[in-house]
């Protein structure tokens, strides 16, 4: 039997981003948490890719997370950071139960075409009504934590950061002891041969379903940490479908080898964007699209199959 | 009732831009089975090319008349330049490869192009007028329309016609239709298969361009119009079925017709009504209205 690093791997990568709130610059300590929070949007795409479904449309649920806590905020002015993730996921949660029973149906482009289409359903009723805030959306103030409310200043609160992190492992944890279980490696017995998987008598469709769930939940979660962090939410940035495809960018580029990669890729990916916006603006699609191409070509199984492969060697 | 006279001719022109930008995405579909995103990118390409080769050509001083051959040149060159450039230096490495894969190559191909359009024609915006008010308006009733969206609706019939024809009545439409129903078969007979790729992914490429060149004088050319069209083509295609040219026909008309609709009596409805349309049919016929379904492989 191998030995399985993920765990203490994970332990140890949370207390040092703890630490580092003590030691990175503002800008950087911004950039871990909202990579973090991306992380947690490809970690459920991860868990659809192990099964072999791609969501062109994982930003309905990441949009879904962001607008509930939002307008929770700003219609019934909660502001406890607990209360609204909860909201969050369990409206993301509620509608993937809903949407679950028809997308369990679907596989590859048309899993891929239909969770597009859904996603783009959503930005057209936001952009388009003005309750829903069109195509302004709405501000999202600082967070409270039960009834503690942290000083306002500049720099990001060390409770929202570290909450961030702890909610991010807490995931990565949960979704990697759902990964090793029996469901989770079905997963990829269904990205196999899903008649096979059937015939040994598991339903291929509610296996699906919960894996569904289970990513949107993570998506939606993503999106309220996300809108906390900004502090303003628009259909723009949050539900079209150019933002579902970084997602999946992040996603092929980390690969789906460790539950640990998406975080590990999504850091990656703010850090090149921050620079790449910043030097070299006109280049930055383009990046994207030649990185794309490079992974998918050389490095099928994402960045971190480089770790695996010095392994192997050594 | 005056509402009918432009809701018919609106619906109809925005369904023939539609299927002019669609047909080329099915057709390549429906051959390779690539779901090709750098659609989006030949389009706006196509666009940028043909406004500002209309607007160098006007400023010139030639008559406007000359105009409609640089649109169709435009979009030729583009077309063939793209659509080998794509197919020969990038696609054919790739045939075999998962359908989802493919779909994240021209992904990555879509967002490159959208970055070299931004450095070859700037980031400003082009209007190319002049080829869209020229032929003036005609008289229905007492509302008057453009002879352009008139023009519009013949080419998409013309091309629409083309290809269904070049499809159901040629010789290479016949040996397309012999790699569409079995490519390895039809590679064992002696078609060159190779050789039909190229030559499917060129002309769906022209026709996106075309899109592109003749939608340029009726809208402002600006960076991320490949970015919309995309998706909206993707309803199209798929409101239709997958790889089919009928269908991309009736998928234009359905979204075209949804959208003006929507536009006349429910504005907040515009987007939510093309892409409910699309979720509609994926529901309950994934394989589009006039798709063929796939026998399930074990």
């Amino acid at each position: 039997m191998k030995r399985d690093f993920t765990i203490p791997g994970m332990t140890v990568a949370l207390l040092m981003l703890l630490a580092g709130y003590l030691v990175l610059p503002g800008w950087a300590i911004n950039m871990v948490a909202l990579s973090l929070a991306t992380g947690l949007v490809v970690l459920g795409l991860m868990v659809q890719m192990r099964a072999g479904l791609v969501s062109f449309g994982q930003a309905l649920y990441y949009g879904i997370g962001a607008y509930a806590a939002a307008m929770s905020y700003t219609f019934m002015g909660i502001s406890d950071i607990f209360l609204l993730a909860i909201i969050g996921v369990a409206a993301s949660g509620a509608i993937a139960f809903v949407l679950g029973f028809l997308m369990s149906r679907y596989r590859a482009i048309f899993f891929a075409m239909l969770s597009m289409a859904l996603s783009m359903i959503l930005f057209g009723l936001l952009v388009n009504s003005a309750e829903l805030g069109s195509t302004d959306g709405f501000s999202v103030g600082r967070p409270s934590y039960f009834t503690y409310q942290p000083g306002s200043g500049k720099r990001l609160t060390f409770e929202l950061y570290g909450l961030i992190c702890l909610f991010s492992f807490l995931c990565a944890f949960a979704a990697h002891r759902y990964l090793s279980s029996t469901m989770g490696y079905i997963g990829e017995a269904i990205r196999e041969n899903e008649v096979r998987v059937e015939y040994l008598g598991i339903s291929v469709r509610r296996a699906i379903h919960i894996k569904y769930m289970l990513a949107a939940m993570l998506s939606g979660l993503g999106g309220v940490l996300t809108a906390l962090l900004i502090g303003h939410v628009t259909p723009e940035d949050f539900v079209y479908w150019t933002k579902s495809g970084e997602f999946v960018f992040v996603a092929i580029l980390s690969g789906t080898g460790s539950v640990a990669a998406p975080f590990v890729g999504a850091l990656i990916f703010e850090l090149v964007r921050t620079y790449a916006l910043q030097y070299a603006p006109d280049f930055w699609q383009m990046l994207l699209g030649g990185t794309l191409l490079l992974v998918i070509l050389f490095l099928p199984g994402g960045l971190w199959s480089i770790f695996r492969l010095r392994k192997e060697r050594s | 009732m005056s509402d009918i006279a432009p809701i018919l001719v609106d619906g109809t022109t925005y369904a023939s831009y539609l299927f002019l930008v669609a047909v080329g995405l099915t057709l390549i579909y429906g051959v390779m089975n690539i779901l090709n995103v750098a659609h989006g990118s030949l389009y706006s390409l196509g666009a940028f090319t043909s406004a500002w080769a209309v607007g160098e050509y006007v400023n010139a001083g030639y008559p406007v008349v000359g105009t409609y051959v640089l649109l169709l040149l435009a979009a030729i060159v583009v077309g063939l330049v793209m659509g080998l450039v794509l197919e020969r230096g990038l696609l054919q490495w790739m045939y075999g490869r998962d359908e989802i894969v493919i779909v994240l190559v021209t992904f990555s191909a879509f967002l490159i192009l959208e970055d070299i359009t931004k450095l070859v024609f700037g980031a400003q915006s082009y209007m190319p007028w002049q080829p869209h008010d020229l032929p003036g308006f005609v008289d229905i009733g007492d509302i008057s329309f453009f002879v352009y969206d008139f023009g519009l609706m013949g080419l998409a019939v013309v091309v629409g016609m083309a290809v269904w024809f070049g499809l159901n009545r040629t010789r290479p439409g016949k040996l397309l239709h012999a790699v569409i129903f079995d490519r390895e078969i039809a590679r064992a007979l002696g078609i060159n298969v190779t050789r039909i790729f190229t030559v499917t992914f060129v002309v769906g490429a022209v026709l996106g361009a075309l899109g592109g060149a003749v939608a340029a004088p009726m809208i402002s050319v600006v960076p991320g119009i490949g970015v919309e069209i995309i998706v909206l083509a993707f309803a199209v295609v798929v409101i239709g079925g997958l790889g089919s040219i009928e269908g991309a026909a009736l998928g234009a008309l359905f979204v075209g017709f949804g959208r003006v609709l929507a536009v006349m009596y429910m504005p907040e409805l515009e987007l939510f009504i093309v892409y409910g349309v699309m979720a509609l049919v994926l529901i309950l016929r994934p394989q589009g209205l006039f798709g063929r379904v796939e026998a399930r492989k074990i």
